[in-house]
C-alpha cells in the first residue's frame, strides 16, 4: 500500500543537497565507490545517517548524501522491471555511446578513454558517497562513517576532494550566483506559453514525481507496493522517484594559468583590458555582476542587449541561461500570439534561434578542487608539480536529456549557436574542428560600428577528467533500494 | 531564380535480399552515418544535390493498427531514394541516368522486380511525388551557397585590413577586394539565372489555384464542419496512444548515426488512423501545408522554426501509411523540443492522424504538448537512415541565410545603419 501524503512537499524525505547548497559546509570530499559486496553495502546504507532537506535549527554541522548510478542499483540488486523507469539516458550512462560523448563535446582531450574515472567499466563507480562538513570537521566525519562494514561493502574507485574558494571558481571567478527558484510551493500555475522570462521553476524539472515546466510528471519507476510515496499522477501505484532527482557529475579540469595567459597575450598585456576580455568570456565581472543593466546580480534578461555589445552572444553565461521566453519579441494580446505563433511578421536573424529557456534549467551543486591561484600569479609559468585545479561540476536535473544534455550540447558546445559560427563555449569548448574542417576556437565581440572584434586561436581551458550519471533517491526510496535486492 | 526540386524512388525490396541490399547501401558510407560523397554506386558530390538518402521502409510500427480492431495489413517493404535538387527533376534524372546508371542498377538489383533494360522507364515506374514538401530558401542552389559560404570565408580574412574604418567605407574597401578577387577568378558569385517560365505559370497557378478551390468548397466545408467536430472529438476520446519507451537497441541503432555534422535526418513511418475520415483530413491538411511550404515559408522558416533544410510527407499505400522525412541542424533531442515548444498545433494536425499518437485536442492542442510521449513516439516510428548525404556537412540553416544576407548587403548601396549592420554578420 502507497503510504504518506501526495500532496505537498516533505522535506523529510529529500535529500538536503536539492533544497540547500550546503554553503556553510565548506569542506567536501566525494567517494565514488564500487560495491564490493552487496549484503555488506546494504547494511551501511541502511543505517547511513544520510541528511534529508527538513529545516534544521541550529543546521546541523555535517551531512552525507548517497547517489546511485545505474550499475550501482543493478548492484543492489533492483530487478529489470524496476530499473527499465528510469530514463534511457540514466541507463545508458554519460559514456555508453558514442554519440553521446560527441553531443556533449567529450572528444580529442576530453574523450572517455582519457579520463581518470568513469570512461570505462573498471573505474565506473556504483554510487557517490558525498561527505560535508564545517571547518575543521570533514575528516573526523568520514572516519565516523568509514566503519569495518563499510570496508568489507565497499572498494574506493576515486577520492575526489574539494577546496574553499570563497564563493569563486577557480579562473577567479564569483560563481553560484544564479540558480532557478524552484517552485517549493508548488503554486506555480502551469501555462502553455510564458512570455516573460521567469527565474521560478517547476518542481518537476528537479525532483521526480512532481510536475514539471509542462504541467507533466517525467517519466520515472513506479511500483506496485512497497514502503513508499504514492505517485501523484497514479493512485494504484508507488513512486520510486518521488522526491529523487538526477545527479550529473562532471569532474572538470581547468587550466587557470593557461586562461590567464591567452586572455593576457589576446588584450596586449594591459591588465585592465586583461579583465574585460576575461569577464566578456565569462559574462559577468569578476565580483559577478551582470555585464547588462540588472536589478540586483540576477534580475535581468538579454532583450535590451540584442545586438550582443555590452554581453558577448558567446559568452558563457548568455549560453549556459540564455534568459529566453517562450517567444523571442514581446506578444501583445491573443491576435499577436497567433500572428507569432505563424510567424507572419517579417523576422530577423536571430528571431527565435534560441529555445525557451524554462524547458532547459538545471540546480547546480558543484565544488571547487585544487589551491588558489590569484590571476597575477596566474601569469606566470607553472612551477614543478604545480597541483591540479578545477571543478566537480554536479548538477540535478529531472531530465538528464531536456536539461543538462540540451544545455551542454545545443547550448554551450554547439559553434553554431545563435546563429554564430566557429566559436563554442568559450571556457568550456574543447576546439575541436567540425567534420568539414571548419574551426570553433574563435570568440567575437560585437561593436556598435558593425564589425565585431574577434578573438581566435582559444586553447582548451577545461578537460573533462571523469564524469557519470546519478541518481539521487529520496530517502525512503534508498530504504526500499537497500531492502529491495536482499 | 533556379527552384529546387524533390526527387523519390520507391521502390519494392526482395524481401530474401534485404541482407544483401543493407550491405550495398553500407558500401556507400564512408562510416555509418555519413555518405562518401565520391562513392562509385552514387557520387552525390558531382550532381548538385542538396540533400540525399537511401532509407529501407522497415517499419516496426505497422501491426499498431491491430489496437482498432483491424487485421494486420501486409506492406511491401519498399526501399527509398531521396534527393533534394536544384532545377528540374526530369533533368536531374536524366544526369542520373548519363553518370550514374551502373550504380543505379546495383542499388536496385535487391528490388522486385528488379530494373532490366530500360532503367529509366523502371524508375519512372517508381517516382513517387510528396503530398507536401518543404524548402527552406526557395532557389538557393547547391553552387550559390558554396559560392556565399566562400564569400564569407574570404571576407573573414580581410577583416583585418579594413579595421577601424567607417562603416560604410569597410563596406565599401571590401566589395572592392571582393571585385577584385571576382576579376581574378579566385572567388564567384554567379548571378541568379532566370526562372523557368513553366515553372513560374505553375507558380502562379498554385497561388491562386488553391484559394480559389477552397473558396468554392467552402459552403460545402462550413456544412460540414459541426459534423467533422462531432466526429473529431469521439474519435480523439478513444484513440488508444501507443508510446512505449523506444526499444534501447532500436534507439542506439539510431543515434550511433546522429551528430557527425550540424544537422540530421530524420525518416520516420507510420499507419493512418482507419477510416475516411482520417484519410480526408490529413490530405486536407497537407494540401494546405504544402501550399503555405510553397508561397509563405519559403524564405528561412517554417513557422517559427527556422532549423530546417527540406523536409516531405509522403503518402504510401493508397494513403494507407505516411513517410516523413527532413533534414535538420542540431541534435533529435533539440529538434524535438524546438518542434514541441514551437509548433505542437503543427505535428499535432498532421500526426495525430497517424496511429497511436498521443492524444490531441481539437487537432492542434495536446498531442505533442505531451512531451515524453511525443518523443516516445517519434523515436519508434524513427526508421534508420542507411546512407545519408548532405552537401554541405557543416554548414546550418542560420549559417546559409547568414551568408545570403552577407552576399545581399556586398551587393547593395548601404545607409551607414545598414552597413553596420551587415558588418555585424561577418
Amino acid at each position: 500500500m502507497a503510504s504518506a501524503s501526495v500532496s505537498g512537499v516533505d522535506f523529510a524525505d529529500i535529500q538536503g543537497i536539492v533544497r540547500f547548497g550546503y554553503k556553510h559546509m565548506t569542506e567536501a570530499c566525494f567517494l565514488l565507490l564500487e560495491i564490493k559486496d552487496a549484503a555488506a553495502a546494504r547494511v551501511w546504507l541502511s543505517s547511513a545517517p544520510v541528511s534529508s532537506a527538513r529545516d534544521q535549527k541550529p543546521p546541523p554541522p555535517t551531512a552525507l548524501q548517497i547517489a546511485f548510478t545505474a550499475p550501482g542499483l543493478r548492484a543492489m540488486g533492483l530487478s529489470e522491471a524496476l530499473m527499465a523507469g528510469f530514463s534511457s539516458e540514466f541507463l545508458s550512462g554519460m559514456t555508453g555511446e558514442e554519440s553521446r560523448s560527441r553531443r556533449l563535446g567529450d572528444v580529442g582531450a576530453s574523450a572517455p578513454a582519457g579520463w581518470r574515472w568513469g570512461g570505462n567499466p573498471q573505474q565506473a563507480p556504483h554510487l557517490a558517497a558525498m561527505f560535508y562538513a564545517e571547518p575543521g570537521r570533514l575528516a573526523g566525519w568520514m572516519s565516523t562513517l568509514q566503519d569495518r562494514i563499510w570496508e568489507s561493502a565497499f572498494r574506493v574507485i576515486e577520492t575526489l576532494e574539494t577546496s574553499d574558494l570563497h564563493g569563486r571558481e577557480p579562473f577567479g571567478f564569483a560563481d553560484g550566483i544564479s540558480e532557478p527558484e524552484l517552485d517549493w510551493g508548488l503554486r506555480r500555475p502551469f501555462v502553455a506559453d510564458q512570455l516573460t522570462y521567469t527565474n521560478q521553476l517547476a518542481l518537476g524539472e528537479c525532483l521526480l514525481g512532481f510536475r514539471n515546466e509542462y504541467g507533466k510528471y517525467t517519466d520515472r519507476p513506479l511500483v506496485a507496493a512497497g514502503d513508499l510515496p504514492s505517485a501523484e499522477d497514479d493512485s494504484s501505484k508507488c513512486d520510486v522517484g518521488r522526491n529523487g532527482t538526477y545527479l550529473v557529475f562532471r569532474h572538470l579540469q581547468q587550466d587557470v594559468r593557461g586562461f590567464w595567459q591567452f586572455v593576457d597575450r589576446a588584450a596586449g598585456g594591459a591588465a585592465s583590458e586583461r579583465d574585460k576580455l576575461a569577464e566578456s568570456m565569462i559574462g559577468r565581472t569578476l565580483d559577478g555582476d551582470p555585464l547588462v543593466a540588472a536589478t540586483g546580480k540576477n534580475g535581468f534578461t538579454y532583450e535590451a542587449d540584442a545586438q550582443g555589445l555590452r554581453c558577448p552572444f558567446g559568452a558563457h553565461l548568455r549560453r549556459a541561461n540564455p534568459r529566453t521566453a517562450d517567444f523571442s519579441t514581446a506578444v501583445n494580446g491573443t491576435l499577436d500570439k497567433l500572428i507569432h505563433q505563424l510567424a507572419l511578421k517579417p523576422r530577423k536573424f536571430r528571431d527565435d534561434l534560441i529555445a525557451s529557456t524554462r524547458f532547459h534549467r538545471i540546480v547546480r551543486r558543484g565544488r571547487e578542487y585544487g589551491p588558489a591561484l590569484a590571476r597575477e600569479d596566474a601569469l606566470q609559468p607553472a612551477p614543478p608539480g604545480d597541483p591540479e585545479r578545477g571543478l566537480h561540476f554536479i548538477c540535478l536535473n529531472g531530465n538528464i536529456s531536456r536539461q543538462f544534455e540540451f544545455v551542454q550540447n545545443a547550448w554551450l558546445m554547439n559553434s553554431k549557436f545563435n546563429g554564430m559560427t566557429g566559436e563554442s563555449d568559450p571556457l568550456l569548448g574543447n576546439r575541436e574542428p567540425l567534420i568539414d574542417g571548419s574551426g570553433t576556437d574563435a570568440f567575437c565581440l560585437p561593436q556598435a560600428a558593425g564589425l565585431s572584434s574577434r578573438v581566435s586561436g582559444l586553447p582548451q581551458f577545461i578537460t573533462v577528467r571523469g564524469g557519470a550519471y546519478f541518481f539521487l533517491p529520496g530517502l525512503r526510496a534508498l530504504r526500499y533500494f537497500v531492502r529491495a535486492g536482499a | 531564380m533556379t527552384p529546387q526540386s524533390s526527387f523519390m524512388i520507391l521502390a519494392p525490396v526482395d524481401s530474401g535480399r534485404v541482407e544483401e541490399l543493407r550491405r550495398i547501401l553500407a558500401s556507400m558510407n564512408a562510416a555509418p552515418g555519413r555518405a562518401d560523397a565520391n562513392n562509385p554506386l552514387l557520387p552525390f558530390g558531382r550532381f548538385d544535390i542538396h540533400f540525399s538518402r537511401l532509407v529501407i521502409l522497415d517499419d516496426p510500427t505497422k501491426d499498431d493498427i491491430e489496437v482498432y480492431g483491424v487485421p494486420r495489413r501486409s506492406y511491401p517493404l519498399y526501399l527509398a531514394m531521396l534527393a533534394d535538387v536544384d532545377g528540374d527533376a526530369d533533368d536531374f534524372l536524366a544526369q542520373l541516368m548519363q553518370h550514374s546508371s551502373k550504380g543505379l542498377r546495383t542499388i536496385f538489383s535487391c528490388c522486385q522486380p528488379a530494373p532490366r533494360d530500360d532503367l529509366k522507364a523502371w524508375i519512372e515506374q517508381y517516382r513517387v511525388e510528396p503530398a507536401a514538401n518543404y524548402i527552406n530558401w526557395r532557389g538557393r542552389t547547391v553552387r550559390q551557397l558554396r559560392e556565399e559560404a566562400a564569400l564569407a570565408a574570404y571576407l573573414q580574412q580581410k577583416r583585418a585590413d579594413v579595421a577601424g574604418k567607417p562603416p560604410r567605407e569597410m563596406h565599401r574597401m571590401l566589395r572592392g577586394y571582393v571585385d577584385a578577387e571576382t576579376a581574378a577568378g579566385r572567388l564567384r558569385l554567379t548571378p541568379e539565372a532566370r526562372t523557368p517560365i513553366g515553372w513560374t505559370i505553375r507558380n502562379l497557378a498554385n497561388l491562386i489555384g488553391v484559394p480559389l478551390a477552397v473558396l468554392l468548397l467552402s459552403p460545402f466545408l462550413l456544412l460540414y464542419l459541426p459534423f467533422f467536430a462531432v466526429i473529431l472529438r469521439s474519435k480523439e476520446r478513444h484513440d488508444p496512444e501507443i508510446c512505449p519507451v523506444p526499444e534501447s537497441a532500436h534507439a542506439a541503432k539510431l543515434s550511433s548515426l546522429e551528430d557527425h555534422y550540424v544537422a540530421n535526418q530524420f525518416s520516420a513511418m507510420g499507419t493512418l488512423k482507419p477510416g475516411l475520415f482520417r484519410r480526408s483530413t490529413i490530405t486536407f491538411i497537407l494540401w494546405l501545408l504544402d501550399y503555405t511550404a510553397r508561397h509563405i515559408y519559403n524564405r528561412g522558416h517554417l513557422t517559427r522554426v527556422s532549423t530546417i533544410h527540406f523536409a516531405r510527407w509522403v503518402f504510401l499505400d493508397r494513403k494507407q501509411r505516411l513517410f516523413f522525412a527532413s533534414n535538420y541542424d542540431g541534435s533529435l533531442d533539440s529538434y524535438m523540443d524546438d518542434f514541441i515548444n514551437k509548433v505542437a498545433f503543427g505535428l499535432n494536425v498532421v500526426f495525430s492522424n497517424g496511429v497511436g499518437y498521443p492524444k490531441s485536442d481539437w487537432l492542434v492542442l495536446g498531442g505533442a504538448k505531451n512531451e515524453q510521449k511525443f518523443k516516445y513516439f517519434i523515436r519508434r516510428h524513427e526508421l534508420a537512415t542507411e546512407v545519408w548525404y548532405t552537401a554541405h556537412p557543416g554548414l546550418t540553416a542560420a549559417d546559409l541565410e547568414r551568408n545570403t544576407r552577407i552576399r545581399q548587403g556586398l551587393e547593395a548601396s548601404l545607409s551607414d545603419e545598414e552597413a553596420s549592420e551587415w558588418l555585424a554578420l561577418l
